[in-house]
């Protein structure tokens, strides 16, 4: 977890958000629910927004992290948003693979790909 | 809890080390110690990171299942957990006080009615990553094995 006690950091690059998550594995409900709050906030703080999800520092989540993401992907498309996912580790992607929920995402290699699909 | 016998493909225990028993109570914080007892042990075998990262997660989802739905988040229940770790195979019981389900009438969440559901996906995923998994007759103890592939006799 972070220092101010924030499970994601957030950056602004021009109109996009980027969130990087504090944690390596984003495992267990209560880390999930609190991650969930803060970006459900974020969401509804930024009309249209577009959001990056850089899996950097992520190398262990659950299915439980999946649906948080899918809950908030229709969050975000709700408000008429978009949202991408990049610098997955293979075998995260592998999750996302097995489970179909790749054709769902938006799925980015790096983060600089995703902010390039913001600007096309 | 059930003790009736397993399929030796899953568990042998004229060729599997014998089974250590851990009971923790069902509430999500409780539920990882057995996570890190049972890695540092298979860490210890030199198998694949691969492995690693399968067993970690079909044992968090089985866990979870555990928890929430077998003893529905009534931490005065308990989850029992055994385990046996070698060179050869890790194997895995995860059972519950709950009444049981039957494995075969959970819905595929890949399908397109189910597949923006939030829930319902650790089962495919504890299937995904082991390599043999049944259930007790209940249906309130899952039984997963993973196969060192890196082994050799």
């Amino acid at each position: 977890m972070a220092e101010n006690g924030s499970r994601v950091k957030v950056t602004r690059s021009f109109d996009t958000l980027i969130v990087e998550f504090a944690d390596r594995k984003i495992l267990d409900e209560l880390c999930i629910a609190e991650i969930q709050d803060e970006l459900v906030r974020l969401v509804d703080g930024t009309p249209d927004v577009k959001l990056i999800l850089s899996f950097g520092n992520v190398e262990h989540l659950s299915s439980a992290a999946l649906g948080m993401l899918i809950t908030l992907n229709k969050k975000v498309h709700g408000k008429s948003g978009a949202l991408k996912l990049c610098d997955i580790k293979p075998q995260i992607l592998e999750v996302f693979n097995i489970t179909r929920l790749n054709k769902m995402f938006d799925i980015q290699p790096d983060l600089a790909a995703a902010k390039a699909g913001f600007q096309a | 809890m059930s003790d009736e016998r397993t399929s030796p493909d899953i568990y042998d225990p004229a060729t599997d080390p014998p089974l250590t028993d851990l009971v923790v109570c069902s509430d999500l914080v409780a539920a990882k110690q057995p996570e890190e007892v049972i890695i540092s042990q298979i860490e210890q075998f030199g198998y694949s990171e691969d492995a690693v990262f399968g067993i970690k997660l079909a044992l968090e989802e089985a866990m979870t299942n555990a928890v929430r739905h077998g003893n529905r988040h009534d931490a005065s229940k308990r989850i029992r957990v055994r385990y046996a770790v070698s060179p050869r195979r890790v194997i895995i019981f995860v059972a519950d006080e709950g009444a049981g389900f039957c494995p075969e009438e959970v819905p595929d969440p890949t399908a397109p009615e189910n597949i923006e559901r939030p829930n319902g996906r650790g089962i495919m995923l504890i299937n995904a990553y082991m390599t043999r998994v049944s259930y007790n007759a209940a249906g309130n103890e899952v039984r997963m094995m993973k196969a060192n592939e890196r082994w050799a006799p």
